[in-house]
């Protein structure tokens, strides 16, 4: 973890190794902790050869889709006559995630060197790296790492001396969830209101500007210096549980909980022992009633499925829910999930683009719905409205967005149904009273 | 018109949008904030894609993005004001109007919120005399605004003070933070 805390003995930092160290910011500070060669050893090597250890090491993106890298990298054709390009989504804005903040403001230099390794084995020439506008000290830390990179040389017209083109650019975003999709990511950069793209075509076809496009998560580009440095085999080793997850993951854990902050552990971890030990348990005198483990876009576990989940991109889908981008919101006994799903379906509705109706008129009734449940004005009718609603939402629109607004709410109902009749018929929701230390 | 509504518009808020709408536009991008420009355009292969940090630069020079201002930018490069206004108001953090100088955002997504992010609101909304969400302070300096997900959910409540970004605030230490704010 790093900051606040010290890391727990329970973890595997490779990445997050040193959050927290003020040093390991600036250039010369990054190079003493062994930055940069990695992306010397690259620029020495073939770039099929870097896809294909990353294709090796099993990693997989990190930003929720868990794509496998090394064969997104692979799409992206040499000698096509087109420029290729490289965007780093760093728009993080699912709630309950903050994993590349963290990695932006501590290690700034390990995201340039992620950034200019990736843009060498897909053939571009340039990167740009899409911070969310919220972000002012990631984006203010990024900026003088690129600085301070021109200014050594180790990105620009030579990168490192090796006759390459490597550009970086800092993008700063302007605040919109739904920029943290792809092809809403691409339309942003160039300029556009952010309303997302049919697929296909997909972006290593035509992407940004028209070209190919690779648009991969900070946490997935920053994992590619160590995977090169270190070998495949050695990233691979790094699983608990099965073959299709490796390496290490970084959680984000937030809510009611005794330790929130940043995680980093091998894929397949116990998710109880995660929970209870590594994160500290629930705030005192109180107990975890559910848990929302990849960010509010994904089914909320009851705590004994949570309790049960190997930490990995297959266990949480056995499960009933999925790793997402490893946003970790952790709700206890003193909360009302009608009210958590309320303020969820409220964020949807803020951030659609409108682009869609089932999205736009499906997360607007949801919220209407939900908070008139929430206030004790519901029936019993409206949750085979919700439900019905949720289905007309997932699966027909441009993005998942709107899926993602219906997702909570069915498995809301489907797992804690008791909650939404108490309100409905009258009950108000009492938390369990917590005994007072 | 409710009695409200009248009284919003007396408020210095809009005597100052008034006032800006009354005096010639002055251009932001002269000198060096235009050089700043030109080195962006460099960096991407349309003039449509420096659109956000040109229009970021309005912001951080004049405080806020007037339609005189959106005008500018779609001059300098080759857009439609009309097209400008689109993209403006698609995003959240350009303002459309002028703000207090304290431009205070309190993250109120789930995760905050259930670690008490409401109390976080109210406590600001009480301490700056803004009253109201959106509304600016009788002596201009604040404006609160509750927004989506700042992404710091595990320093609940986190807050954005104009560019600085303050995480664990608590009602209680709202009093001592603006303070601060000279």
């Amino acid at each position: 973890m790093g900051y606040p805390n010290q890391p727990h003995q329970r973890e595997t930092t490779v990445l997050s190794r040193y959050f927290g160290d003020t040093e390991a910011r600036s250039l010369d500070g990054w190079k003493k902790r062994g930055g940069y060669k990695a992306l010397e050893k690259a620029l020495g090597m073939a770039p099929a050869d870097i896809v294909n250890v990353v294709k090796e090491s099993g990693l997989r993106g990190r930003g929720g889709a868990g794509f496998p890298t090394g064969m997104k990298w692979s799409f992206m054709k040499p000698g096509d006559g087109k420029p290729h390009y490289l965007c780093c989504n760093a728009d993080e804005s699912e709630p309950g995630t903050f994993k590349d903040r963290e990695l932006m403001r501590w290690t700034p230099h390990a995201l340039v060197e992620g950034c200019a390794i990736g843009a060498y084995a897909i053939g571009a020439e340039t990167t740009y790296v899409y911070i969310r506008g919220e972000f002012t000290e990631p984006l203010y830390w990024m900026e003088q790492a690129v600085k301070e990179a021109y200014a050594a040389g180790i990105i620009g017209k030579n990168a490192m001396g090796s006759g390459k083109r490597i550009d970086v650019h800092v993008h700063k975003g302007a605040g919109a969830y739904i920029c943290g999709e792809e092809t809403a990511l691409m339309e942003s950069l160039e300029g556009r209101r952010g309303n997302p793209r049919i697929k296909p075509p997909f972006p290593a076809v035509s992407g940004v500007f028209g070209m190919p496009t690779t648009i991969n998560n900070v946490e997935t580009l920053i994992a590619a210096a160590p995977i090169l440095m270190k070998g495949a085999e050695w990233y691979k080793k790094m699983s608990l549980s099965n073959p299709k997850s490796t390496g290490t993951k970084l959680f984000s854990v937030c809510g009611n909980v005794q330790r929130p902050g940043t995680y980093e552990v091998v894929m397949g971890f116990p998710f109880k022992e995660f929970l209870y030990d590594l994160c500290g348990g629930p705030p005192h005198g109180r107990k975890f009633k559910a848990v929302i483990p990849g960010g509010a876009s994904v089914p909320i576990q009851t705590i004994e499925e949570a309790e049960a989940t190997l930490m990995d991109y297959e266990g949480f889908v056995a499960q009933g829910s999925m790793l997402g981008s490893g946003g970790v919101i952790v709700i206890d006994d003193g909360q009302s999930m009608v009210s958590v799903i309320a303020r969820i379906a409220r964020f949807f509705a803020h951030e659609s683009c409108a682009q869609c109706t089932q999205c736009r008129e499906g997360t607007a009734w949801t919220t209407k719905i939900m908070e008139r449940i929430r206030d004790g004005q519901g029936t019993i009718e409206d949750l085979d409205t919700l439900l019905d609603i949720a289905e007309q939402m997932t699966g027909k629109t441009i993005c998942v967005l709107s899926d993602s607004c219906a997702v909570p709410v069915v498995s809301g109902i489907k797992k804690f149904r008791s909650e939404f009749e108490a309100l409905i018929q009258g009950r108000r929701f009492h938390p369990v009273i917590a005994a007072v230390a | 018109m409710t009695p409200d509504l009248v009284g919003g518009l007396e408020s210095p808020d809009y005597a100052s949008h008034d006032r800006a709408a009354h005096e010639p536009y002055v251009p932001v991008f002269t000198g060096e904030v235009k050089r700043e420009l030109d080195e962006l355009l460099t960096r991407y292969p349309t003039k449509m894609a420096a659109l956000l940090p040109a229009l970021w630069i309005v912001q951080r020079v004049r405080g806020w993005v007037s339609e005189e201002g959106m005008v500018e930018v779609a001059d300098l490069l080759d857009l439609t004001p009309a097209y400008v206004k689109g993209v403006v108001t698609f995003y959240t953090m350009y303002h459309q109007h002028p703000v207090g100088k304290y431009f205070i955002q309190v993250c109120t997504t789930s995760p905050c919120g259930i670690c008490g992010a409401e109390d976080v609101v109210k406590a600001f909304l009480r301490h700056t005399n803004a009253g109201e969400l959106g509304i600016t302070s009788p002596d201009g300096r604040f404006t609160v605004i509750e927004v989506e997900c700042l992404g710091a959910c595990g320093f609940a409540t986190p807050v954005m003070v104009n560019e600085e970004f303050i995480e664990s605030v608590t009602p209680e230490k709202v009093p001592d933070l603006l303070a601060r704010l000279a």
